[in-house]
């Protein structure tokens, strides 16, 4: 049987300091290919599957360990494109670290059905789940694919007690809205592991992206939303019991 | 109380003293206490001069018929009834002396910038009087002086006090001034050696001028009514005591960098013990201490406008060093490092004293979040290696202006400022001819063989031209330390070491992401050299991508490692004035952009007149695989090849550090903990908005103490020039996205 490690997958990109994808210093990898097409991605150009940099799970796990000193407290966090849509390579990547005692996260849109992304989430320490929107209709409409295996991955972390942080991001115009919000809170808040709710600000530094891989951009004309607003939004988890930042 | 006794008792031995007598503290800074009123409306009381001070364009005024001396001032105050440590400069504060044994031009050109006329009697006096300024150029040799009008080497102190030199001022509360003249009596009647050959003579002659000035220190404590000729009895005095020592080293000399040492423990004694006895309370000890830093806020330097383009924003590297482990395995943490750093908070942060923090994984945790805390809040604060340093130095050396380590009171450094070797690089490719002046300067090469510059091929000249560089770099500094102990002894600083002090030449380069990005897009792409109508090379065609320092790949990494080894091994091969051993730093505090200024079009793209990255900071933009891979290739940079210390500056927005606040601190601290682990030797820490400095550009008296980091030294933001201020702003700010 050939070896695990030497599974290769498609990377994007690598960042070796990430401070707000996880708990601690982590050291990011970013996975090529999505199947989602959200109106708001900031980073369109990892979307094509098979594109990006080929490297095996052993060669990035020895570039991760270089790192070591600074990620103790911190970890890994694989994120996108979608991690789960290279599950083996995912796979490998999280045994790996596992068996050098690195904490790992995946930053997911759980747009994976679960059957396939199981495992994965079993060897990881944590997600960071991106549920686009609570309302299956309107998840279509953002991501071009509904949010039922974003809902099953969420319950699979419940039953299996997977920590979770949830992440939305609040668009001015399309997700940041009093209503929508509220019902996602209310959705959340039996949720034990849940441990906290990010909420992420639209922002435009993502828009020459598209521009670049000149592919239409919708949201040329959205503003970021205020400090106010966000507080505003993140309150609405609060009285719900959440523990928004 | 008795202080508990040792070998300190029986001779002059600071560190000893401090090792029998500290308690480390591992508690939180919940102890602290807010500015009492005093302090409250002293501190306004300054800020109003200094702002006065801006608006007189940085000058508020000068006390222009007095050559500074150490007692050559009345006493001056800034409000007597409310100050509790006294003494300034001059009679009035920020009121700046002149001190033109250095130099007069200095100061002639100086008066002449601000408004101030020329005094008769002083320019009388130094018709006669000759000064170091005018020693070097007694000296000097054509090279020499073509070297520093090309720039390829800048900053020298051939015109002004050389600075770097720390005085062991505790020894001033801790044994009284006669105890020190006694010894310095004994020493120079021990010193009758069989031959009276030229080091000995001056030796002898250095130890007077120590015993003289120490006789003048007590002169000038006296003025303000203080007679310290035992030692001091309490914190208040233990304070006093020191300030006037260094008080009376920034009356004497006008140096380049003047700094404080490693004070806070060894006042923590006397701390400790007034608390235990009742003597005083934390808040008064408080006081005593955010009046102390007030007056390190104060110390001023007449200085040209031409010295300002390279050292930006009124210098004077009042280096203190906090913290570090001791040798015993205790760390050196107590009260007083809590209260030094607390000054930020409650005076408001500002750049001096230049508050460095010895940096050791082992430093109690609640100290390591507090100081990441004052970082986030005010940028103000650098790191160095203490887990480097305590092997090599002990657990009593300080840091002098930016990243220069040393044992204090046993060990000083002739200051050679930098060369610049992107420069030496276009030269090695010009064959010795400048490629801004088109004139020989350095020892002729044959043109090269082809116009598509070859590894090999450019590695080899510039090998040569670094082997001419560092050899008329060491003779230049040789010429400039010779006639400064000659024309401008530091005999207070020196009358507070000892008699038998290790000496260094520190040697430093600019420009070394530059030249490491040169010779990989050499290595790794295609670099055609096109020459302008003379035949001269000024700028090169770059085919295909190359790897880039600050991007953890070996590749260009090991280039940098090789290019530092190479350039101190070449200083070390030097004969040097007075025994002293070459060493090396990686620094270049804010002439960064200077030197960018003076250097033409780079093979790695660099355009003509651009900025240098500071320090050994990778080139801005350049590092593009996270901040962390940028430290690492920093980290790789031998200390054992640059012992003059190697300076990163580390800049960030607050919400790319983390969500919370208690996350910002906790990640700063594993960066830290992470940087130093890995070797990394010194890192400045800036937590800031973009938009808060392109708002400060434009008002300025919006921000008067935004205070932030640039190469080993912090300055107050709103001082720098405006080409300054763009290099800061448009250096990596590791913004996340």
């Amino acid at each position: 049987m050939a070896n695990n490690n030497d599974v290769i997958g498609y990377i994007h990109s690598v960042d070796s300091f990430g401070a707000v994808d996880g708990p601690g210093i982590r050291f990011v990898v970013f996975l090529q290919g999505c199947p989602l097409r959200c109106l708001y991605c900031h980073n369109p150009d990892s979307w094509k599957f098979k594109e990006g940099q080929k490297r095996s799970a052993n060669d990035l796990m020895q570039e991760i360990l270089g790192y070591k000193s600074y990620i103790r407290r911190g970890g890994v966090t694989l994120s996108g494109g979608e991690p789960f849509a290279q599950m083996e390579f995912v796979k490998a990547l999280l045994s790996l670290c596992r068996e050098h005692g690195i904490h790992t996260a995946v930053d997911t849109s759980g747009a994976i059905p679960l059957e396939v992304s199981k495992e994965g989430i079993d060897l990881a320490d944590m997600l960071l789940l991106d549920l686009k929107a609570i309302d299956p209709q309107e998840c279509l409409s953002l991501t071009g694919q509904d949010n039922r295996h974003a809902l099953q991955t969420l319950a699979y972390c419940e039953q299996t007690g997977k920590k979770i942080w949830l992440r939305h991001v609040c668009v001015p115009g399309y997700t940041l809205d009093s209503g929508k919000l509220a019902q996602m809170a209310d959705y959340l808040k039996s949720f034990q592991c849940v441990d906290r709710v990010e909420l992420i600000p639209f922002h435009q530094m993502g828009s020459y992206k598209w521009e670049y891989l000149d592919t239409p951009y919708r949201l040329g004309a959205v503003e970021p939303p205020s400090a106010e607003e966000m507080e505003q939004a993140k309150e609405l988890f609060r009285t719900r019991g959440l523990n928004a930042v | 109380m008795q202080f508990k006794e040792g070998a300190w008792t029986q001779e002059i031995n600071t560190r000893d003293f401090i090792v029998k007598n500290y308690t480390p503290y591992d508690g939180d800074e919940s102890f602290l206490t807010a500015p009492t009123e005093r302090t409250r409306k002293l501190w306004e009381e300054v800020c109003d001069l200094m702002k006065t001070e801006r608006e007189r364009n940085g000058v508020l005024d000068i006390s222009t018929d007095t050559v500074s001396t150490i007692s050559s001032h009345d006493a001056g105050y800034i409000d007597k009834d409310l100050e509790t440590i006294v003494g300034l400069q001059t009679d009035a504060p920020l009121k700046r002396a002149i001190m033109p044994f250095g130099g007069y031009r200095m100061v002639k050109n100086s008066l002449e910038a601000y408004g101030f006329q020329e005094d008769e009697h002083v320019k009388e006096i130094f018709k006669y009087r000759k000064t170091h300024n005018d020693g070097v150029f007694d000296a000097y040799t054509d090279e020499m002086k073509l070297a520093r009008h090309t720039g390829i080497i800048t900053g020298l102190p051939d015109a002004y006090g050389r600075g770097r030199i720390i005085g062991d001022y505790r020894r001033v509360p801790l044994y009284g001034v006669d105890y020190l003249i006694e010894q310095k009596k004994t020493a120079k009647k021990e010193m009758i050696l069989d031959i009276m050959d030229s080091p000995t003579i001056r030796l002898r002659e250095e130890i007077s001028e120590q015993i003289r000035a120490l006789e003048e220190l007590k002169v000038m404590a006296a003025k303000y009514g203080y007679d310290i000729s035992g030692p001091a009895q309490d914190t208040k005095e233990a304070i006093q005591w020191l300030y006037f020592a260094y008080l009376a080293a920034v009356k004497e000399q006008n140096g380049a960098a003047m700094s404080l040492g490693r004070t806070s423990t060894f006042l923590d004694i006397y701390a400790e013990r007034d608390l235990k006895e009742g003597r005083y309370t934390e808040e008064q000890i408080q006081e005593f201490v955010d009046h102390f830093i007030m007056k390190l806020r104060m110390v001023r330097f007449l200085r040209t406008p031409a010295y300002d383009e390279l050292f930006s924003g009124d210098p004077t590297w009042v280096t203190e060093s906090i913290g570090g482990m001791c040798v015993d395995g205790r760390h050196m943490v107590t009260k007083m490092s809590y209260r030094y750093l607390h000054t930020l908070t409650n005076l408001g942060p500002a750049p001096e004293p230049n508050m460095t923090i010895l940096w050791n994984t082992r430093l109690p945790e609640n100290f390591k979040d507090y100081c990441a805390k004052m970082s986030i809040q005010t940028s103000a604060i650098q790191y160095e290696s203490d887990n480097i340093m305590l092997e090599q130095f002990g657990d009593d050396y300080g840091i002098a202006c930016c990243v220069s380590p040393m044992k204090i009171g046993k060990q000083m450094q002739f200051f050679g400022a930098r060369c610049n070797l992107a420069k030496a690089l276009l030269y090695a490719i010009n064959g010795g001819k400048d490629e801004r002046y088109g004139t020989q300067v350095g020892p002729y090469i044959a043109p090269l063989k082809s116009d598509r510059l070859e590894y090999a091929e450019v590695v080899g000249r510039f090998d040569y031209m670094c082997e001419w560089l560092s050899k008329l770099y060491i003779n230049t500094l040789n010429i400039i330390h010779y006639m400064h102990d000659k024309y401008c002894y530091e005999k207070l600083q020196m009358a507070l070491h000892d008699e038998k002090v290790f000496r260094t030449s520190a040697g430093g380069i600019a420009g070394l992401s530059v030249v490491v990005d040169s010779l990989s897009a050499i290595k790794y792409a295609k670099v055609k050299a096109i020459k302008n109508e003379d035949g001269l090379i000024t700028d090169f065609e770059i085919e295909g991508d190359y790897p880039k320092f600050g991007n953890n790949d070996p590749r260009a990494d090991e280039i940098a490692v090789e290019v530092v080894k190479e350039f101190m091994k070449k200083l070390s091969r030097h004969t040097t004035y007075r025994d002293s051993v070459p060493t090396m730093s990686i620094l270049t505090i804010t002439s960064n952009v200077v030197y960018g200024k003076k250097t033409g079009n780079t093979p790695d793209g660099r355009r003509a007149g651009e900025p240098f990255a500071p320090g050994a900071n990778p080139m801005h933009g350049r590092d593009t695989h996270g901040c962390v891979a940028s430290l690492k290739s920093v980290a790789k940079l031998p200390f054992k090849y640059a012992q003059d210390g190697i300076s990163n500056t580390f800049s960030i927005v607050p919400g790319a550090l983390g969500k919370t606040e208690a996350e910002q601190v906790n990640n700063l601290v594993s960066l830290m903990d992470g940087y130093f682990e890995d070797n990394g030797y010194h890192l400045n820490v800036n937590v800031l908005k973009r938009e808060v400095l392109l708002d400060a550009m434009d008002h300025p008296e919006l921000y008067p103490q935004l205070t932030i980091r640039v190469s080993g030294y912090a300055v107050n933001f709103i001082k720098l020039t405006r080409e300054q201020q763009l290099d800061v702003i448009s250096r990596t700010f590791h913004e996340k996205f």
